[in-house]
């Protein structure tokens, strides 16, 4: 059989995962891009549960539990200490959802790539806090229902651009991904294994009992979240030059939002409000990417 | 396949908090409420179960059909709504 991703398993079954579970499979593709060199730094997380209690592991590399907002410090230090021991080769990742990464992790990952430490951030993004049962995080969208935002006053307030705010830090490679496409995940990681410097990833990572769906759904929703412009796979390289990695015909936004019960007591204006939204979003990426065209052409030149 | 650790007293355990074993002690396809079936003659051996299997349970065999391993499988249904083929039922579990 021909592989479309690489075929060595470092992550092992047996995991406490929920059934369907995205973040699961965002680690599996990440971990069969890395390899087994590779060495995690973990902040409380939906992963801290999944990787199993002691004295068992399911991620078959070294894995260190951090307190919740110094995943990027951590790694940060694991990092120099590796330096110091002239091992340049081992990849240093922290691994963190979206409440360690863009509520109480942002001040240590602000500061590792500011000081461009060479380690790869990896946020799956679940869109809330599903590990404590469904609070409300900054990457929750506009519109989702969650226990701390119930259906008669849901999210007032849009998604953080997280991928800017670490594209105006400069470094030298973000992107996003969707774990519906592993082959294009595992072509970043690829990238920013071989980037030296700070690299961000921002993986959408579907979650069915926060997203109140059926578990069968969780890679197709995923998928449709790219295809309906909600969640566009994107790079930025030092900070200024965008490249899409794919610009898909939009699909329906309800197709996305229908199937999910976070976003059932949405109205029709308030369905086509927030497709205003993702519209605006993607029109202004798009236009960036017009921009640095001329870049990424002088770059394939040379 | 790892097996489960066991200490007599407190003084075998490690000083501090480490990884000793795998979580393949922990089997589990006792959560499971539906079982995938492959139907090997509507199967084209693309992978593409394989490759969405969140617990890793799907691996292939010698003629590149999928085989699922029921001692993990939790039955979340991936492998049966990305078949291309609709080769994989959900059946219920007895």
């Amino acid at each position: 059989m021909k592989y479309t991703i690489p075929e060595q398993e470092i992550m092992c079954s047996g995991h406490k995962a929920c059934q369907g579970c995205g973040a699961t499979l965002a680690m599996r593709y990440a971990l069969k891009a890395l390899g087994p060199k590779t060495i995690l730094t973990l902040p409380a997380c939906c992963w801290s549960v999944i990787d199993g209690p002691f004295p068992y592991s399911a991620v078959g590399v070294p894995l260190f539990h951090t307190a919740f907002e110094t995943a990027a410090a951590v790694a940060s230090g694991i990092r120099a200490g590796l330096d110091m021991r002239g091992d340049t080769e081992t990849n240093v990742v922290a691994w963190a959802g979206d409440g360690g990464t863009f509520d109480i992790g942002i001040q240590a990952l602000s500061g590792t790539v500011e000081r461009n430490d060479n380690v790869i951030y990896i946020c799956y993004d679940n869109e809330a806090y599903m590990n404590t049962g469904v609070q409300r995080s900054s990457a929750t969208p506009w519109g989702a229902v969650t226990t701390t935002t119930p259906a008669r006053h849901f999210k007032q307030e849009r998604k953080k651009d997280m991928i800017g705010i670490m594209a105006a830090h400069s470094i030298p490679y973000t992107a996003s991904a969707s774990v519906a496409y592993p082959e294009d995940f595992i072509r970043k990681l690829n990238i920013a294994k071989e980037t030296p410097g700070a690299k961000f990833i921002h993986i959408l990572a579907s979650c069915p009992p926060g997203w109140k769906t059926a578990p069968e759904l969780a890679i197709k929703l995923a998928r449709l979240a790219v295809q309906t412009h909600v969640f566009p796979l994107y790079e930025i390289y030092e900070g200024r030059y965008y490249k899409l990695s794919m610009d898909p015909k939009k699909k329906p936004l309800i197709d996305y939002i229908k199937p999910q019960g976070r976003f059932r007591h949405l109205t029709e204006e308030q369905v086509a409000e927030m497709d205003k939204q993702v519209d605006e979003r993607y029109d202004r990426l798009k236009e960036q990417a017009e921009r640095s065209k001329s870049w990424f052409e002088a770059k394939k030149e040379k | 396949m790892s097996e489960e650790i066991k200490w007599e007293s407190q003084s075998d355990m490690p000083l501090m908090a480490m990884s000793l074993g795998r979580m393949t002690v922990n089997k589990t396809g006792s959560w499971r409420n539906l079982r995938p079936v492959l139907d090997k003659e509507k199967c084209i051996k693309c992978g593409i179960c394989w490759k969405f299997c969140p617990d890793v349970s799907i691996s292939i065999d010698e003629e590149d059909y999928p085989v699922v391993n029921l001692d993990f499988c939790k039955g979340c249904g991936i492998c049966a709504t990305e078949c291309p083929k609709d080769a994989i039922e959900m059946v219920k579990e007895e």
